[in-house]
Protein backbone atom coordinates (compact mmCIF):
# COMPACT_ATOMS: atom_id res chain seq x y z
CA UNK A 1 0.00 0.00 0.00
CA UNK A 2 2.99 2.09 0.65
CA UNK A 3 3.77 3.09 -2.90
CA UNK A 4 0.11 3.72 -3.91
CA UNK A 5 -0.25 5.81 -0.81
CA UNK A 6 2.56 8.26 -1.40
CA UNK A 7 1.20 8.46 -5.18
CA UNK A 8 -1.71 9.45 -4.44
CA UNK A 9 -1.02 12.14 -2.16
CA UNK A 10 1.75 13.02 -3.43
CA UNK A 11 -0.67 14.71 -6.44
CA UNK A 12 -3.50 15.02 -4.00
CA UNK A 13 -2.02 16.17 -0.06
CA UNK A 14 -5.81 17.20 0.65
CA UNK A 15 -7.10 14.12 0.05
CA UNK A 16 -9.81 12.73 3.19
CA UNK A 17 -8.68 9.78 5.31
CA UNK A 18 -11.87 8.13 4.13
CA UNK A 19 -11.43 8.58 0.72
CA UNK A 20 -7.75 7.90 0.59
CA UNK A 21 -9.10 3.79 2.27
CA UNK A 22 -11.26 4.00 -0.41
CA UNK A 23 -8.90 4.14 -3.25
CA UNK A 24 -6.90 2.10 -1.98
CA UNK A 25 -9.54 -0.40 -0.87
CA UNK A 26 -7.94 -0.39 3.02
CA UNK A 27 -9.18 0.44 6.64
CA UNK A 28 -9.44 3.60 7.73
CA UNK A 29 -7.16 3.12 10.52
CA UNK A 30 -4.63 1.00 8.46
CA UNK A 31 -4.25 3.88 6.23
CA UNK A 32 -4.02 6.32 9.41
CA UNK A 33 -1.42 4.11 11.12
CA UNK A 34 0.59 4.05 7.68
CA UNK A 35 0.33 7.76 7.80
CA UNK A 36 1.46 8.67 10.75
CA UNK A 37 4.60 6.10 10.30
CA UNK A 38 5.60 7.79 7.54
CA UNK A 39 5.62 11.09 8.74
CA UNK A 40 7.51 9.72 11.82
CA UNK A 41 10.38 8.42 9.73
CA UNK A 42 10.31 11.47 7.56
CA UNK A 43 9.66 10.65 4.61
CA UNK A 44 6.47 12.37 4.42
CA UNK A 45 8.24 15.93 4.96
CA UNK A 46 5.24 18.12 4.26
CA UNK A 47 2.21 18.92 2.67
CA UNK A 48 2.52 21.90 0.27
CA UNK A 49 0.53 23.58 -2.38
CA UNK A 50 1.84 24.04 -5.79
CA UNK A 51 0.41 27.72 -6.80
CA UNK A 52 1.25 29.53 -10.23
CA UNK A 53 2.21 32.75 -8.82
CA UNK A 54 2.22 34.04 -12.35
CA UNK A 55 -1.37 34.28 -12.59
CA UNK A 56 -1.39 36.09 -9.14
CA UNK A 57 -0.60 40.19 -8.95
CA UNK A 58 1.90 38.96 -6.65
CA UNK A 59 5.96 39.91 -8.23
CA UNK A 60 8.13 36.53 -7.89
CA UNK A 61 11.65 36.13 -9.08
CA UNK A 62 12.97 32.92 -9.31
CA UNK A 63 16.73 32.05 -10.01
CA UNK A 64 18.59 29.33 -10.33
CA UNK A 65 22.41 29.73 -9.45
CA UNK A 66 24.87 27.05 -10.16
CA UNK A 67 28.26 27.51 -7.46
CA UNK A 68 31.10 25.92 -7.10
CA UNK A 69 32.50 25.50 -3.98
CA UNK A 70 35.98 24.24 -1.94
CA UNK A 71 34.47 21.16 -0.16
CA UNK A 72 35.93 21.82 3.52
CA UNK A 73 38.33 18.94 4.84
CA UNK A 74 35.65 16.59 7.03
CA UNK A 75 32.73 17.99 6.13
CA UNK A 76 32.32 17.86 2.41
CA UNK A 77 29.87 20.03 0.86
CA UNK A 78 27.53 19.77 3.97
CA UNK A 79 28.42 22.58 6.29
CA UNK A 80 28.63 25.13 2.81
CA UNK A 81 25.33 23.71 1.81
CA UNK A 82 23.94 24.47 5.24
CA UNK A 83 25.10 27.61 5.60
CA UNK A 84 23.26 28.22 2.14
CA UNK A 85 20.42 26.35 2.66
CA UNK A 86 19.71 27.97 6.53
CA UNK A 87 18.75 31.71 4.72
CA UNK A 88 14.48 31.37 4.28
CA UNK A 89 14.89 32.71 0.43
CA UNK A 90 16.51 29.72 -0.47
CA UNK A 91 13.87 27.20 -1.47
CA UNK A 92 16.03 24.81 -2.61
CA UNK A 93 19.78 23.52 -2.64
CA UNK A 94 20.96 20.13 -4.54
CA UNK A 95 24.46 18.92 -4.22
CA UNK A 96 24.77 18.13 -8.33
CA UNK A 97 27.26 16.55 -10.53
CA UNK A 98 28.91 17.99 -13.41
CA UNK A 99 30.55 21.18 -14.05
CA UNK A 100 29.52 22.79 -10.86
CA UNK A 101 28.64 21.45 -7.42
CA UNK A 102 25.22 23.51 -5.85
CA UNK A 103 22.56 24.05 -7.09
CA UNK A 104 20.46 26.98 -5.32
CA UNK A 105 16.88 27.56 -6.00
CA UNK A 106 16.49 31.31 -4.89
CA UNK A 107 12.86 33.11 -4.75
CA UNK A 108 12.94 36.96 -4.30
CA UNK A 109 10.37 39.67 -4.93
CA UNK A 110 12.67 41.12 -7.78
CA UNK A 111 16.15 40.89 -9.54
CA UNK A 112 17.23 43.35 -7.36
CA UNK A 113 16.76 41.20 -4.29
CA UNK A 114 18.21 38.29 -6.30
CA UNK A 115 21.40 40.37 -7.12
CA UNK A 116 21.81 41.51 -3.67
CA UNK A 117 22.08 38.56 -2.39
CA UNK A 118 24.05 36.33 -4.82
CA UNK A 119 26.56 39.44 -4.68
CA UNK A 120 26.70 40.11 -0.58
CA UNK A 121 25.66 36.72 0.89
CA UNK A 122 26.48 33.79 -1.72
CA UNK A 123 29.86 35.26 -3.44
CA UNK A 124 31.41 36.07 0.04
CA UNK A 125 31.23 33.40 1.54
CA UNK A 126 34.94 32.05 2.11
CA UNK A 127 34.76 28.76 0.13
CA UNK A 128 32.16 29.38 -3.08
CA UNK A 129 34.07 29.64 -5.72
CA UNK A 130 32.35 31.14 -8.43
CA UNK A 131 28.21 31.32 -8.97
CA UNK A 132 26.22 31.34 -12.16
CA UNK A 133 22.93 33.18 -12.17
CA UNK A 134 19.69 31.96 -14.18
CA UNK A 135 16.34 33.46 -13.95
CA UNK A 136 13.03 31.59 -14.56
CA UNK A 137 11.09 33.24 -17.38
CA UNK A 138 8.68 30.72 -17.20
CA UNK A 139 7.52 27.90 -15.95
CA UNK A 140 5.92 25.22 -18.24
CA UNK A 141 5.60 22.19 -15.83
CA UNK A 142 6.36 22.24 -12.18
CA UNK A 143 6.42 18.96 -9.86
CA UNK A 144 4.65 17.14 -12.53
CA UNK A 145 2.25 19.40 -13.13
CA UNK A 146 1.36 21.44 -16.75
CA UNK A 147 0.74 25.17 -15.71
CA UNK A 148 -0.22 25.65 -19.51
CA UNK A 149 -3.65 25.79 -20.09
CA UNK A 150 -5.69 22.23 -19.30
CA UNK A 151 -6.85 20.69 -22.66
CA UNK A 152 -10.38 19.64 -22.60
CA UNK A 153 -12.06 16.14 -22.79
CA UNK A 154 -12.42 15.99 -26.78
CA UNK A 155 -13.87 12.10 -27.04
CA UNK A 156 -17.49 11.59 -27.69
CA UNK A 157 -20.24 11.97 -25.33
CA UNK A 158 -20.81 8.28 -25.57
CA UNK A 159 -19.18 5.07 -27.61
CA UNK A 160 -19.74 1.51 -27.39
CA UNK B 1 -33.18 5.23 -57.50
CA UNK B 2 -35.52 2.74 -57.41
CA UNK B 3 -34.14 -0.28 -56.42
CA UNK B 4 -33.80 -1.75 -53.43
CA UNK B 5 -30.49 -1.61 -50.85
CA UNK B 6 -29.44 -5.16 -49.12
CA UNK B 7 -32.23 -6.45 -47.07
CA UNK B 8 -29.64 -7.92 -44.78
CA UNK B 9 -28.13 -4.35 -43.69
CA UNK B 10 -31.54 -2.74 -43.86
CA UNK B 11 -32.50 -5.54 -41.51
CA UNK B 12 -29.34 -4.41 -38.96
CA UNK B 13 -30.64 -2.64 -36.19
CA UNK B 14 -28.59 0.52 -35.65
CA UNK B 15 -26.77 0.79 -31.98
CA UNK B 16 -28.83 1.71 -29.17
CA UNK B 17 -26.00 3.49 -28.07
CA UNK B 18 -26.49 5.49 -31.14
CA UNK B 19 -29.84 6.67 -30.31
CA UNK B 20 -28.81 8.13 -26.99
CA UNK B 21 -25.55 9.69 -28.61
CA UNK B 22 -28.18 11.83 -30.60
CA UNK B 23 -30.44 12.53 -26.75
CA UNK B 24 -27.20 13.77 -25.57
CA UNK B 25 -25.41 15.74 -28.20
CA UNK B 26 -28.25 18.42 -27.69
CA UNK B 27 -27.58 18.91 -23.69
CA UNK B 28 -25.04 21.05 -22.58
CA UNK B 29 -23.28 20.69 -19.55
CA UNK B 30 -23.52 17.04 -19.51
CA UNK B 31 -21.31 14.72 -17.50
CA UNK B 32 -20.39 11.96 -19.17
CA UNK B 33 -19.90 8.08 -17.84
CA UNK B 34 -20.78 6.62 -21.53
CA UNK B 35 -17.14 6.42 -23.66
CA UNK B 36 -15.65 3.07 -24.04
CA UNK B 37 -12.54 4.53 -24.17
CA UNK B 38 -9.51 5.67 -21.83
CA UNK B 39 -9.37 9.25 -20.31
CA UNK B 40 -5.77 8.94 -20.72
CA UNK B 41 -3.55 10.39 -23.52
CA UNK B 42 -1.50 7.89 -25.01
CA UNK B 43 2.07 7.99 -22.99
CA UNK B 44 4.14 10.58 -24.84
CA UNK B 45 7.08 8.22 -25.93
CA UNK B 46 4.40 6.52 -28.31
CA UNK B 47 2.95 9.60 -30.12
CA UNK B 48 6.97 10.90 -30.39
CA UNK B 49 7.36 6.96 -32.15
CA UNK B 50 4.29 8.55 -34.56
CA UNK B 51 5.68 11.56 -34.94
CA UNK B 52 8.98 10.22 -35.57
CA UNK B 53 7.67 7.65 -38.16
CA UNK B 54 5.68 10.44 -40.09
CA UNK B 55 9.16 12.28 -40.47
CA UNK B 56 10.98 9.14 -41.49
CA UNK B 57 8.76 9.24 -44.12
CA UNK B 58 7.16 5.69 -42.94
CA UNK B 59 4.02 6.51 -44.82
CA UNK B 60 3.81 3.41 -47.26
CA UNK B 61 1.83 0.34 -46.90
CA UNK B 62 3.04 -2.02 -44.78
CA UNK B 63 3.20 -6.24 -45.43
CA UNK B 64 -0.77 -7.13 -45.49
CA UNK B 65 -0.14 -8.81 -42.28
CA UNK B 66 1.76 -5.84 -40.54
CA UNK B 67 5.03 -4.79 -39.87
CA UNK B 68 7.28 -7.50 -39.38
CA UNK B 69 8.96 -6.20 -36.16
CA UNK B 70 5.27 -5.29 -35.05
CA UNK B 71 4.15 -9.28 -35.44
CA UNK B 72 7.62 -10.14 -33.48
CA UNK B 73 6.51 -7.65 -30.58
CA UNK B 74 2.96 -9.35 -30.21
CA UNK B 75 4.75 -12.60 -30.18
CA UNK B 76 6.97 -12.05 -27.73
CA UNK B 77 4.05 -10.19 -25.61
CA UNK B 78 1.33 -13.27 -25.85
CA UNK B 79 4.65 -15.77 -25.14
CA UNK B 80 5.44 -13.36 -21.77
CA UNK B 81 2.29 -12.71 -20.48
CA UNK B 82 -0.10 -15.96 -21.63
CA UNK B 83 2.79 -18.29 -22.05
CA UNK B 84 1.31 -19.22 -25.69
CA UNK B 85 3.98 -18.96 -28.56
CA UNK B 86 2.34 -17.70 -31.97
CA UNK B 87 4.38 -17.94 -35.16
CA UNK B 88 5.01 -14.12 -35.89
CA UNK B 89 5.09 -14.92 -39.43
CA UNK B 90 2.22 -17.36 -40.20
CA UNK B 91 0.10 -16.86 -36.94
CA UNK B 92 -0.59 -13.25 -36.06
CA UNK B 93 -2.02 -10.35 -38.34
CA UNK B 94 -2.08 -7.30 -37.22
CA UNK B 95 -5.82 -5.33 -38.03
CA UNK B 96 -7.42 -1.61 -37.75
CA UNK B 97 -8.36 -1.85 -34.35
CA UNK B 98 -9.58 -5.42 -32.44
CA UNK B 99 -13.12 -4.55 -34.38
CA UNK B 100 -11.46 -5.55 -37.62
CA UNK B 101 -10.47 -8.50 -36.66
CA UNK B 102 -13.67 -9.41 -34.79
CA UNK B 103 -15.42 -9.24 -38.15
CA UNK B 104 -12.83 -10.76 -40.33
CA UNK B 105 -12.52 -13.50 -37.92
CA UNK B 106 -16.21 -14.60 -37.65
CA UNK B 107 -16.32 -14.26 -41.80
CA UNK B 108 -13.35 -16.61 -41.73
CA UNK B 109 -14.67 -18.99 -39.45
CA UNK B 110 -18.73 -19.76 -40.83
CA UNK B 111 -20.85 -20.79 -43.22
CA UNK B 112 -24.74 -20.07 -43.81
CA UNK B 113 -26.98 -20.95 -41.52
CA UNK B 114 -23.91 -21.65 -38.97
CA UNK B 115 -24.46 -20.47 -35.20
CA UNK B 116 -22.25 -18.38 -33.39
CA UNK B 117 -22.64 -18.59 -29.56
CA UNK B 118 -22.67 -14.75 -28.18
CA UNK B 119 -22.50 -14.06 -24.59
CA UNK B 120 -24.90 -10.99 -23.61
CA UNK B 121 -24.66 -8.19 -22.13
CA UNK B 122 -21.53 -7.69 -24.56
CA UNK B 123 -19.88 -5.33 -26.91
CA UNK B 124 -22.55 -4.41 -29.63
CA UNK B 125 -20.68 -5.48 -32.33
CA UNK B 126 -20.91 -9.72 -32.63
CA UNK B 127 -23.99 -9.70 -33.68
CA UNK B 128 -23.91 -8.03 -36.24
CA UNK B 129 -20.88 -9.12 -37.67
CA UNK B 130 -22.14 -12.66 -37.40
CA UNK B 131 -25.22 -11.72 -39.00
CA UNK B 132 -23.35 -10.20 -41.74
CA UNK B 133 -21.28 -13.33 -42.65
CA UNK B 134 -24.70 -14.77 -43.09
CA UNK B 135 -24.65 -17.03 -39.42
CA UNK B 136 -27.06 -17.12 -36.88
CA UNK B 137 -26.74 -15.47 -33.43
CA UNK B 138 -27.58 -17.87 -30.63
CA UNK B 139 -27.55 -15.49 -27.65
CA UNK B 140 -26.78 -16.59 -24.55
CA UNK B 141 -28.09 -14.39 -21.41
CA UNK B 142 -25.75 -14.15 -18.67
CA UNK B 143 -26.76 -13.91 -15.52
CA UNK B 144 -26.14 -11.16 -12.84
CA UNK B 145 -25.84 -14.22 -9.78
CA UNK B 146 -23.03 -15.47 -12.10
CA UNK B 147 -21.37 -12.02 -11.61
CA UNK B 148 -21.84 -12.08 -15.84
CA UNK B 149 -19.37 -14.98 -16.01
CA UNK B 150 -20.36 -17.47 -18.79
CA UNK B 151 -20.76 -21.22 -17.06
CA UNK B 152 -20.40 -24.53 -18.64
CA UNK B 153 -23.76 -24.58 -17.61
CA UNK B 154 -24.75 -21.99 -20.08
CA UNK B 155 -23.06 -22.99 -22.66
CA UNK B 156 -23.62 -26.81 -23.25
CA UNK B 157 -27.60 -25.53 -22.93
CA UNK B 158 -26.93 -23.17 -26.02
CA UNK B 159 -24.91 -25.89 -28.23
CA UNK B 160 -26.25 -27.82 -31.29
CA UNK B 161 -25.18 -29.77 -33.81
CA UNK B 162 -24.73 -26.67 -36.16
CA UNK B 163 -22.52 -24.47 -33.80
CA UNK B 164 -19.50 -23.43 -35.17
CA UNK B 165 -17.98 -20.30 -32.83
CA UNK B 166 -18.61 -19.49 -29.54
CA UNK B 167 -17.46 -15.54 -28.52
CA UNK B 168 -15.98 -15.36 -25.36
CA UNK B 169 -15.69 -11.48 -25.03
CA UNK B 170 -14.08 -11.13 -21.30
CA UNK B 171 -12.86 -8.88 -19.46
CA UNK B 172 -16.05 -7.81 -20.08
CA UNK B 173 -17.81 -4.47 -21.98
CA UNK B 174 -20.45 -3.52 -20.20
CA UNK B 175 -20.52 -5.69 -17.30
CA UNK B 176 -16.55 -5.41 -15.98
CA UNK B 177 -16.87 -8.99 -15.61
CA UNK B 178 -13.86 -11.02 -15.91
CA UNK B 179 -13.13 -14.86 -16.22
CA UNK B 180 -10.58 -16.67 -14.23
CA UNK B 181 -8.90 -19.81 -14.97
CA UNK B 182 -11.30 -22.13 -12.98
CA UNK B 183 -14.04 -20.42 -14.64
CA UNK B 184 -12.40 -21.09 -18.23
CA UNK B 185 -11.13 -24.19 -17.75
CA UNK B 186 -14.73 -25.44 -16.77
CA UNK B 187 -15.98 -24.28 -20.34
CA UNK B 188 -13.12 -25.42 -22.47
CA UNK B 189 -14.19 -28.98 -21.95
CA UNK B 190 -17.51 -27.80 -23.19
CA UNK B 191 -15.98 -26.30 -26.21
CA UNK B 192 -13.17 -29.05 -27.03
CA UNK B 193 -16.24 -31.79 -26.45
CA UNK B 194 -18.24 -30.40 -29.26
CA UNK B 195 -15.72 -29.42 -31.45
CA UNK B 196 -16.09 -25.61 -31.33
CA UNK B 197 -13.89 -22.46 -32.30
CA UNK B 198 -13.72 -19.53 -29.78
CA UNK B 199 -12.68 -15.98 -30.11
CA UNK B 200 -11.81 -14.76 -27.42
CA UNK B 201 -11.79 -10.87 -27.38
CA UNK B 202 -9.80 -9.94 -24.80
CA UNK B 203 -9.19 -5.90 -25.29
CA UNK B 204 -9.17 -4.92 -22.29
CA UNK B 205 -6.50 -7.99 -20.78
CA UNK B 206 -4.33 -5.50 -19.50
CA UNK B 207 -7.12 -4.26 -17.47
CA UNK B 208 -7.67 -6.80 -14.28
CA UNK B 209 -7.96 -5.74 -10.69
CA UNK B 210 -7.21 -8.94 -8.85
CA UNK B 211 -4.42 -10.77 -10.28
CA UNK B 212 -3.66 -11.24 -14.62
CA UNK B 213 -5.61 -11.93 -16.92
CA UNK B 214 -5.65 -15.58 -18.28
CA UNK B 215 -6.50 -15.98 -22.07
CA UNK B 216 -8.25 -19.46 -22.56
CA UNK B 217 -6.27 -20.02 -25.36
CA UNK B 218 -3.33 -20.47 -22.72
CA UNK B 219 -5.20 -23.98 -22.21
CA UNK B 220 -4.59 -27.35 -22.90
CA UNK B 221 -6.23 -27.74 -26.75
CA UNK B 222 -7.71 -24.55 -27.03
CA UNK B 223 -4.93 -22.85 -28.90
CA UNK B 224 -6.08 -24.95 -32.05
CA UNK B 225 -9.05 -23.71 -31.97
CA UNK B 226 -8.74 -20.10 -30.95
CA UNK B 227 -8.55 -16.65 -32.52
CA UNK B 228 -7.28 -14.72 -29.89
CA UNK B 229 -8.03 -10.48 -29.91
CA UNK B 230 -5.97 -8.06 -28.94
CA UNK B 231 -5.05 -4.71 -29.42
CA UNK B 232 -3.84 -1.67 -28.48
CA UNK B 233 -6.62 0.70 -26.98
CA UNK B 234 -7.51 0.11 -24.29
CA UNK B 235 -3.94 -1.06 -22.75
CA UNK B 236 -1.75 1.50 -23.88
CA UNK B 237 -4.93 4.43 -24.66
CA UNK B 238 -4.77 4.32 -28.33
CA UNK B 239 -8.43 4.28 -29.49
CA UNK B 240 -7.84 6.66 -32.57
CA UNK B 241 -4.59 4.75 -34.01
CA UNK B 242 -7.01 2.49 -34.69
CA UNK B 243 -5.18 -0.60 -34.04
CA UNK B 244 -5.57 -4.51 -33.00
CA UNK B 245 -4.38 -7.67 -33.51
CA UNK B 246 -5.41 -11.40 -33.89
CA UNK B 247 -3.71 -14.57 -33.12
CA UNK B 248 -4.75 -17.86 -34.58
CA UNK B 249 -3.58 -21.25 -36.08
CA UNK B 250 -2.38 -20.35 -39.21
CA UNK B 251 -5.28 -22.15 -41.52
CA UNK B 252 -7.40 -19.63 -40.13
CA UNK B 253 -4.83 -16.66 -40.06
CA UNK B 254 -4.72 -17.62 -43.95
CA UNK B 255 -8.22 -17.23 -44.34
CA UNK B 256 -8.28 -13.69 -42.38
CA UNK B 257 -5.35 -12.65 -44.51
CA UNK B 258 -7.23 -13.26 -47.76
CA UNK B 259 -10.45 -10.74 -46.39
CA UNK B 260 -8.02 -8.00 -44.81
CA UNK B 261 -6.20 -8.55 -47.86
CA UNK B 262 -9.16 -7.37 -50.05
CA UNK B 263 -10.63 -5.03 -47.39
CA UNK B 264 -8.01 -3.43 -46.25
CA UNK B 265 -4.78 -3.66 -47.58
CA UNK B 266 -3.25 -2.95 -44.11
CA UNK B 267 -3.27 -1.44 -41.14
CA UNK B 268 -2.42 2.26 -40.60
CA UNK B 269 1.52 2.41 -40.42
CA UNK B 270 1.99 5.06 -38.58
CA UNK B 271 0.07 3.93 -35.80
CA UNK B 272 2.11 0.32 -36.18
CA UNK B 273 5.14 1.85 -35.71
CA UNK B 274 4.30 3.55 -32.57
CA UNK B 275 2.74 0.31 -31.65
CA UNK B 276 6.11 -1.51 -31.58
CA UNK B 277 7.26 1.66 -28.82
CA UNK B 278 4.35 0.51 -26.78
CA UNK B 279 4.44 -3.01 -26.71
CA UNK B 280 8.12 -2.70 -26.35
CA UNK B 281 8.54 0.27 -23.79
CA UNK B 282 4.57 0.31 -22.55
CA UNK B 283 4.58 -1.92 -19.79
CA UNK B 284 5.02 1.13 -17.09
CA UNK B 285 2.48 3.75 -18.55
CA UNK B 286 -0.13 0.19 -18.56
CA UNK B 287 0.83 -0.25 -15.09
CA UNK B 288 0.15 3.71 -13.97
CA UNK B 289 -3.05 3.38 -15.80
CA UNK B 290 -3.80 0.33 -13.86
CA UNK B 291 -3.55 1.64 -11.13
CA UNK B 292 -5.54 5.26 -11.76
CA UNK B 293 -8.83 2.71 -13.24
CA UNK B 294 -8.76 0.37 -9.85
CA UNK B 295 -8.91 3.51 -7.74
CA UNK B 296 -11.53 5.40 -10.01
CA UNK B 297 -13.28 1.44 -9.58
CA UNK B 298 -13.08 1.27 -5.22
CA UNK B 299 -14.41 4.62 -5.37
CA UNK B 300 -17.61 4.29 -7.60
CA UNK B 301 -17.94 0.62 -6.08
CA UNK B 302 -18.14 2.52 -2.58
CA UNK B 303 -20.72 5.25 -4.07
CA UNK B 304 -23.49 3.03 -4.81
CA UNK B 305 -22.86 0.87 -1.56
CA UNK B 306 -23.27 4.02 -0.11
CA UNK B 307 -26.55 4.73 -2.14
CA UNK B 308 -28.12 1.11 -1.36
CA UNK B 309 -27.23 0.06 -5.37
CA UNK B 310 -26.96 -3.13 -5.95
CA UNK B 311 -23.21 -4.34 -7.77
CA UNK B 312 -21.11 -6.98 -8.04
CA UNK B 313 -17.85 -6.03 -7.52
CA UNK B 314 -16.31 -5.92 -11.03
CA UNK B 315 -12.83 -6.94 -11.91
CA UNK B 316 -12.10 -6.24 -15.31
CA UNK B 317 -12.16 -3.65 -18.15
CA UNK B 318 -13.46 0.34 -16.73
CA UNK B 319 -16.77 -0.23 -16.38
CA UNK B 320 -19.08 -0.95 -13.43
CA UNK B 321 -22.64 -1.96 -13.62
CA UNK B 322 -24.81 -1.65 -10.95
CA UNK B 323 -28.78 -2.83 -11.13
CA UNK B 324 -31.71 -0.37 -11.30
CA UNK B 325 -34.54 -2.57 -11.21
CA UNK B 326 -35.93 -1.64 -8.12
CA UNK B 327 -37.35 1.78 -9.68
CA UNK B 328 -39.24 0.11 -11.76
CA UNK B 329 -38.14 1.15 -15.31
CA UNK B 330 -36.73 0.35 -18.01
CA UNK B 331 -32.53 0.80 -18.64
CA UNK B 332 -33.32 3.03 -21.33
CA UNK B 333 -35.99 5.19 -19.46
CA UNK B 334 -33.52 5.49 -16.51
CA UNK B 335 -30.76 6.58 -18.15
CA UNK B 336 -33.18 8.97 -20.25
CA UNK B 337 -34.70 11.08 -17.23
CA UNK B 338 -31.16 10.62 -14.96
CA UNK B 339 -29.57 12.36 -18.56
CA UNK B 340 -32.51 15.02 -18.64
CA UNK B 341 -33.07 15.28 -14.48
CA UNK B 342 -29.03 15.56 -13.33
CA UNK B 343 -27.41 15.97 -16.84
CA UNK B 344 -25.16 12.58 -16.26
CA UNK B 345 -24.87 10.50 -19.23
CA UNK B 346 -24.62 6.53 -18.63
CA UNK B 347 -25.54 4.07 -21.43
CA UNK B 348 -28.75 1.90 -20.67
CA UNK B 349 -27.47 -1.81 -19.72
CA UNK B 350 -29.97 -3.17 -22.66
CA UNK B 351 -27.88 -1.30 -25.35
CA UNK B 352 -25.62 -4.46 -24.75
CA UNK B 353 -28.43 -7.33 -25.03
CA UNK B 354 -31.59 -8.18 -23.58
CA UNK B 355 -30.01 -9.26 -20.36
CA UNK B 356 -28.47 -6.16 -19.59
CA UNK B 357 -31.99 -4.65 -19.40
CA UNK B 358 -32.13 -3.48 -15.83
CA UNK B 359 -28.29 -2.31 -15.41
CA UNK B 360 -26.29 0.98 -16.40
CA UNK B 361 -22.96 0.83 -18.00
CA UNK B 362 -21.37 3.49 -15.87
CA UNK B 363 -17.43 4.16 -17.40
CA UNK B 364 -15.00 4.95 -14.91
CA UNK B 365 -12.53 6.24 -17.86
CA UNK B 366 -12.56 9.39 -16.03
CA UNK B 367 -10.96 11.57 -13.72
CA UNK B 368 -12.25 11.14 -9.75
CA UNK B 369 -13.49 14.80 -10.03
CA UNK B 370 -15.50 13.91 -13.13
CA UNK B 371 -16.68 11.09 -10.54
CA UNK B 372 -17.19 12.50 -7.39
CA UNK B 373 -19.89 15.20 -9.03
CA UNK B 374 -21.35 12.51 -11.15
CA UNK B 375 -22.00 10.33 -8.21
CA UNK B 376 -23.45 13.68 -6.27
CA UNK B 377 -26.25 13.87 -9.07
CA UNK B 378 -26.74 10.35 -9.31
CA UNK B 379 -27.03 10.10 -5.78
CA UNK B 380 -29.63 12.68 -5.69
CA UNK B 381 -31.82 11.28 -8.95
CA UNK B 382 -31.91 8.07 -7.29
CA UNK B 383 -33.06 9.52 -3.84
CA UNK B 384 -35.54 11.66 -5.73
CA UNK B 385 -37.07 8.28 -7.48
CA UNK B 386 -37.00 6.39 -3.74
CA UNK B 387 -39.23 9.22 -2.51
Amino acid sequence: MREELLSIIEKNSRIGLNELAVLLGQKEEDVLKELETLEKDGIICGYNTLIDWEKTSIEKVTALIEVRVTPQRGQGFDKIAERIYNYPEVKAVYLISGGFDLLVILEEKSLREIANFVSDKLSTLESVLSTGTHFILKKYKDYGTILAKKHEDEREIVSP
Amino acid sequence: MTKELSNKVINIKPSGIRKFFDLVSEMKDVISLGVGEPDFDTPWHIRDEGIYAFEKGRTFYTSNSGLKDLRFEISNYINRTQNISYNPDSEILVTVGGSEAIDIGIRALVNNGDEVIIPQPSYVSYEPCAILANAKPVIVNLQAKNQFRLTAEELQKAVTPRTKLLILPFPNNPTGSIMEKDDLEKIAEVIIDNDIYVMSDEIYSELTYNGKHVSIASLPKMKERTILINGFSKSYAMTGWRLGYACAPKEIVKQMLKIHQFAIMCAPTTSQYAAVEAIKNGDDDVAQMRQAYNQRRRFLINAFKEMNLPCFEPFGAFYVFPCIKEFGMTSEEFATKLLQEEKVAAIPGSAFGESGEGYLRISYAYSLDNLKSAMIRLNNYVNRLRK
